[in-house]
């Protein structure tokens, strides 16, 4: 549980401090354990072309309404609890730039793990220890962490599977 | 003087001669240099420029070869995550484009090995060769081995030269000038880690990896063992090994054993984990384990 004190600390900071913003910019935060260490999150994985979404959703009524979607957005196949789920139970109606908790508290993009973390806070915990998802840089310095959305297609989360490498030259054919 | 002694003497003499008048200084250099143990800073200093010079010339571009010391207070474990894994075989080729492996013959340090989830970890049952348009594969899980970097690690144990040992990180190096190519290493691993260069390494001068180390990747010759030295001159710098940050689904992890904050501590406290043939007490500082 020691671990677990100043994670917990920083993250109420960085709450109070309002980090808060559209912008996608390189995002950093400390987790536990060593307090030098400083993790780069690179932005999120946003396509231009969509964000931010108030380019097109600023001018268009609200429709909260379950549909299937037609002119836009219908290349989203929602494979994660679609049954009981549906755009904006993690999209904010009202603000289009965010992400909104199940308590309704407004997160920005970059933070968008702590969305995810209601459900799998076991990964997130992991996660902020390193263990679960990517690690690059320094061993014992900088580090540089992945989000959530980086590997796993929030709309479609299982893992795509890959085309593996060549296999080794077995023995026999090695002249 | 007896006639014999005579011819002795003369052969001696006139074949000495001989070496010092045709050998270059290098190539004389060369062949007395002692064993890496062996040598004082300024014998170091003085192979690693002939060594350097040579690299940059056989490769057309500048070589750098470090003897970085250890980092005091580190040990170095690794863990991989075998819920994670899912054997893309990334990890082998990222290995070999760093460590200056031959590409022709093939030499891997990384061996991914297919497994039957129904069998669990079966050594006799596992194919390394699997050939799938996408992994993973229906049914299938993957254990990628190299290097276990034992704590008492029979290959260091049965080298008959000393060509191998155990650095104070924990890495077990080679000295390729010392080894004698006799293999016993080889046979001693219960890992099959170790690798030997049974032809001339091909190594391509666009591809080679200028950034070596004396006791890690810089370039090999014919008749010499290799093995993962957890990428040396990378994490004495400081950075994660290439295969670590290649993988896409980051089931490597690296870092200090002696430092209770890394992650590898974490693993070691928090999962269940796991190492290969316990049962040999070689004490692998490489740690499977289930981050599900």
């Amino acid at each position: 549980m020691k671990r677990l004190g100043p994670a917990i600390l920083l993250f109420s900071l960085l709450v109070v401090a309002g980090y808060q913003t559209a912008a996608l910019n390189e995002t950093s935060l400390q987790t536990t354990g060593n307090d030098q260490i400083d993790i780069q999150v690179p932005p999120p994985p946003l396509s231009e072309d969509f964000f931010p979404c108030t380019m097109c959703h600023a001018d268009m009524e609200v429709n909260i309404e379950r549909r299937e979607l037609e002119e836009f957005h219908d290349d989203i196949v929602l494979r994660h609890d679609e049954e009981n789920r549906w755009c904006m139970a993690c999209h904010d109606a009202n603000n289009r730039d965010m992400l909104h908790t199940a308590s309704g508290q407004l997160i920005s993009f970059e933070e968008s793990y702590k969305l995810c973390g209601q459900c799998h806070g076991p990964k997130l915990r992991d996660w902020k220890e390193g263990i679960h998802g990517r690690r690059t840089g320094d061993w014992n310095g900088r580090k540089e962490y992945l989000l959530c959305a980086h590997c796993h297609d929030p709309h479609s989360p299982k893992y795509k599977k890959l085309k593996p490498e060549p296999p080794p030259q077995k023995p026999g054919t090695i002249k | 003087m007896k006639r014999r002694t005579f011819l002795k003497a003369a052969a001696v003499t006139s074949s000495a001669a001989a070496f010092s008048a045709c050998v270059s200084k290098e190539a004389r250099e060369a062949f007395f240099q002692k064993d890496f143990r062996s040598l004082s800073t300024d014998e170091i200093n003085k192979v690693i420029k002939r060594l350097e010079a040579q690299y940059t010339q056989k490769y057309g571009k500048p070589f750098s070869v470090s003897a970085k010391e250890p980092i005091p207070d580190t040990l170095f474990g690794y863990g991989l995550d075998i819920s994670r894994c899912i054997g893309c075989r990334k990890c082998v080729y990222a290995c070999v484009e760093e460590n200056n492996q031959s590409r022709d013959p093939q030499i891997h340090y990384i061996q991914v090995l297919e497994m039957e989830k129904e069998k669990g970890i079966d050594f006799i049952h596992a194919d390394m060769y699997y050939d799938h348009e996408e992994v993973p594969h229906e049914g299938n899980f993957y254990l990628p081995v190299a290097c276990q970097q034992c704590k008492n690690p029979p290959c260091v144990k049965s080298c008959p030269v000393g060509a191998t040992w155990t650095e104070p990180d924990g890495i077990v190096v080679v000295d390729y000038d010392w080894c004698i190519g006799c293999r016993t290493c080889m046979a001693a691993c219960p890992y099959g880690a170790r690798q030997f260069n049974w032809g001339t390494p091909h190594l391509p001068e666009e591809e080679a990896n200028p950034d070596t180390h004396f006791l890690g990747n810089r370039p090999r010759t014919k008749g010499v063992v290799e093995k993962c030295t957890f990428c040396i001159q990378r994490v004495r710098e400081g950075r994660y090994p290439a295969c670590v940050e290649v993988c896409p689904v980051g089931a490597r992890k690296f870092g200090n054993l002696l430092d209770e904050t890394s992650e590898i501590r974490y693993i070691l406290e928090n999962k269940r984990v796991l190492i290969l043939k316990e049962e040999l007490n070689t004490q692998p500082k490489f740690y499977y384990f289930y981050g599900t």
